[in-house]
């Protein structure tokens, strides 16, 4: 092998002096980094990728992990990364696969924001004092009401309208299947989206029975495979999504492999254990805007017309031409998904280079629907990159209704974003199906720590509205005024809509 | 009332549904539509043991999600008759579009003459429930492309036709397809395997081929003595080698 052998990741290092060969690192790490003889720990650290799960569970923290410890000749163009990729092609020829969203240090918009605060002319609101409306309802709205005045003054509404989801945050938990993440992680957050009242994705991978008590807040998703989608499927979601793509991949579709369809597994996505479940990059009944109608009224129809249906694209060049034909295709909110979103295993060429960030895709799509007057057709909902409560505020400022987070529920629930969901044997029993390791995430645990992160998001962002004087979500969607940019360059201002620091 | 009439003479394809459903619930057995001229979404959804006859031309989606129902259509279909359709029989007495039976789960759809592009496209099966479809004509190009179960079966009633139509089984992992008569090299997609049927393989398509000519009142016999060729997945993990892990 003429490349040899490239320099360790990670060094892992025990401290001798701490370690009392409790051998908790050798039952944890489910990439076999940690071995027992005679009585002391023993490291093989070219298997390690920083998932910290030794770290969380060494009782005397006797173990250190050290990143890229060993240095190549730096270099601004052939940099680690590139040059570790080259390698890996050159011995395999293959697609290189990657866990988790985009890798490359592309500048974030959202920390190129700021928000704004009331000073003594309009005075700040106090949210322990004063009501703060974050219930936000998702789906159309009427252009006008029909009202009729009866004779004894009462007034009677005749316009008819369409169910709308009710939401009591605008946070809600985006599409990881079952398959993706195990069992006890979609529990996890299917009853803590029940205790806040607020919505979460299936994914493509079915509805376990387990978990139909939460239907009321799941949203059923049907993407081109088609998995697990039968009547009694769409009859069960609170609302239904319809993926055509996503941030990590724009343009092509997903394989689950076939080592990770398990016997529950095959049972949700109703496929025979052990084969690959392809999700083939289009919808093959939909190959235009009018074809999409007809998905969308056909699930509609279905469903009887009593359930919002959701398109969810990813944030590409024309997101907002996009937007605005699915604005027009009964469609009831539109998902726009940015290139840092997260997945369970994506090409790496895909999930670093294609997309765009989910700021300007927000702020655009937003500004065509108000230019065509269709804004109420649908909702928007951002995903992809959501990190914190300010993401919220922002984004919402640029024109969202409510946001998906993936990631950062994930984290909730002990995820480190070592990226390699697609390997099968996250230590923390999150994206895994191994029955040792899913025991591992208890959902009861799981569902408090979601719960509380939503949570203190919400009053996070209850607070910052309080400051700039906003009592309502609704004054605080696409209110741009609210925004300044802090080193923005002034094409992505426009885009954005938004004026400087100091202006 | 064991049986319903419905004029669908200049009515939206909602309150069709609207009648056929509201019929299905106070206990129709068989509900026979008359003056369908393309409305979608027929019986989209629709479950229980209901047996209906269409008489007129059906718009897209025709049994869409269909979980039960046996449904025969005089006339022709426009695209995806049987979509995501769970379990039922559709009968098409004349010729559907394109992307029949796409993503169909389970249950049957027979149709008499032509189908058009990507037919099967994507079927799949799951335990007991394993998808069929028969056309009794040719079927164009990607005939059971990305197909993951189920069984397809074309008889072409005119030999000569689907010569040329290519891209048949792209993508195949599951389910098999059977076509009378020769196929040609060129006309198989990637993934596939081609083969003359044996006599097991046979016999898992007669049955078929006595349903479809009971269906439609035509002789079996010259079905029953033809050779058939037989289109299969090459792997049940068609991109396992396609990968690198970071």
């Amino acid at each position: 092998m003429s490349i040899g052998t490239v320099p360790l990741k990670f060094r892992v290092t025990i401290d001798n002096k701490q370690c009392m060969a409790c051998a908790r690192c050798v039952e944890n790490c489910s990439y076999g980094v940690f071995r027992m003889e005679n009585g002391v720990v023993r490291v093989s650290p070219r298997h390690c990728v920083a998932c910290h799960r030794c770290l969380a569970m060494c009782p005397r923290d006797a173990i250190s992990i050290e990143e890229r410890p060993v240095d190549y000749r730096s270099h601004p163009l052939w940099t680690t990364d590139v040059k570790e990729a080259i390698f890996n092609q050159a011995r395999t020829g293959k697609i290189i696969v990657g866990g988790m969203g985009n890798a490359l240090p592309y500048p974030v918009i959202f920390d190129r924001l700021v928000l704004d605060a009331c000073q003594v002319t309009n005075p700040s609101i106090d949210p322990l004092r004063e009501p703060m409306e974050l219930r936000t309802y998702l789906g159309k709205k009427p252009s006008h009401l029909d009202l009729l005045t009866k004779i004894n003054g009462d007034v009677e509404l005749i316009s008819t309208l369409v169910p709308n989801l009710k939401l009591e945050t605008p946070i809600m938990i985006g599409h990881m299947s079952y398959g993706a993440i195990s069992l006890n992680a979609q529990t996890s957050l299917a009853k803590a989206v029940n205790e806040i009242g607020t919505f979460m994705g299936t994914g493509e991978g079915g509805l376990h029975e387990s978990l139909y008590p939460y239907q009321g807040n799941m949203i059923v998703q049907v993407a081109s495979g088609r998995f697990g989608v039968d009547i009694n499927y769409l009859e069960r979601g609170a609302a239904i999504e319809i993926k055509i793509g996503q941030g990590a991949k724009p343009g092509i579709g997903g394989h689950l492999p076939g080592e990770k369809v398990n016997r529950e597994v095959s049972v949700t996505r109703m496929i025979p254990e052990g084969s690959d479940a392809i999700s083939p990059a289009p919808h093959h009944d939909i190959y235009s805007i009018e074809d999409l109608k007809q998905l969308v009224r056909g699930l509609k129809e279905a469903t009887e017309w009593k359930k919002p249906v959701f398109v969810k694209i990813a944030a590409v060049h024309n997101s907002a031409a996009i937007a605005a034909g699915i604005a027009r295709s009964s469609a009831d909110a539109i998902v726009i998904d940015g290139f840092r979103g997260g997945t369970g295993a994506a090409p790496r060429v895909f999930r670093d280079h294609v997309g765009i960030p989910v700021e300007a895709a927000i702020a655009s799509v937003d500004a065509k629907l108000r230019q065509q007057g269709i804004r109420n057709e649908v909702s928007i909902i951002a995903s992809g990159g959501i990190r914190e409560s300010a993401d919220v505020a922002k984004i919402i400022a640029l024109g969202a209704d409510a946001v998906y987070i993936g990631t950062a529920a994930l984290i909730a629930l002990g995820c480190r974003v070592c990226g390699t969901c697609n390997r099968g044997v996250c230590a923390w029993g999150i994206a895994t199906q191994r029955p040792d390791l899913v025991k591992r995430l208890d959902p009861e645990t799981g569902s408090k720590q979601v719960a509380n992160l939503i949570h203190g998001w919400t009053d996070e962002l209850a607070e910052l509205m309080g400051a700039a004087g906003i009592n309502s979500i609704e004054s605080l969607r696409g209110n741009r005024d609210r925004l300044r940019s802090y080193m923005l360059d002034e094409a992505l201002m426009t885009v954005l809509d938004v004026k400087s620091v100091g202006a | 009332m064991d049986k319903i009439e419905i004029d669908a003479k200049e009515l939206h394809y909602t309150p069709l549904n609207q009648q056929i459903r509201k019929a299905v619930h106070e206990g129709a057995k068989e509900i026979t539509i008359r003056n369908i001229m393309g409305q979608r979404f027929i019986a989209d959804g629709l479950k229980g043991g209901v047996s209906l006859f269409l008489h007129g031309v059906a718009g897209g989606d025709l049994g869409m999600f269909m979980s039960g129902p046996d449904i025969t259509l005089y006339g022709n279909a426009d695209h995806a008759p049987g979509n995501t359709m769970d379990a039922g029989t559709i009968a098409i007495h004349g010729s559907a579009g394109d992307a029949v039976a796409h993503s169909m789960r389970g249950g049957k759809v027979f149709v008499r003459d032509t189908i058009g592009y990507r037919g099967g496209i994507h079927m799949k099966q799951y335990l007991d429930k394993r998808p069929v479809l028969v056309i009794g004509g040719s079927a164009r190009s990607f005939l059971g492309e990305y197909m993951a179960g189920g069984l397809i079966l074309v008889l072409r009633r005119t030999p000569d036709a689907m010569n040329d139509e290519r891209g048949i089984g792209s993508g195949i992992h599951g389910g098999e397809i059977f076509i009378r008569g020769k196929i040609d090299n060129n006309c198989v997609g990637v993934g596939t395997k081609k083969d003359p049927c044996s006599g097991d393989e046979i016999a898992r398509i007669i049955p078929l081929i006595h349903e479809f000519a009971e269906k439609f009142g035509v002789d079996p016999a010259p079905f029953l003595k033809s050779e058939y060729t037989r289109i299969s997945p090459a792997s049940a993990r068609p991109f396992a080698n396609k990968y690198t892990w970071e």
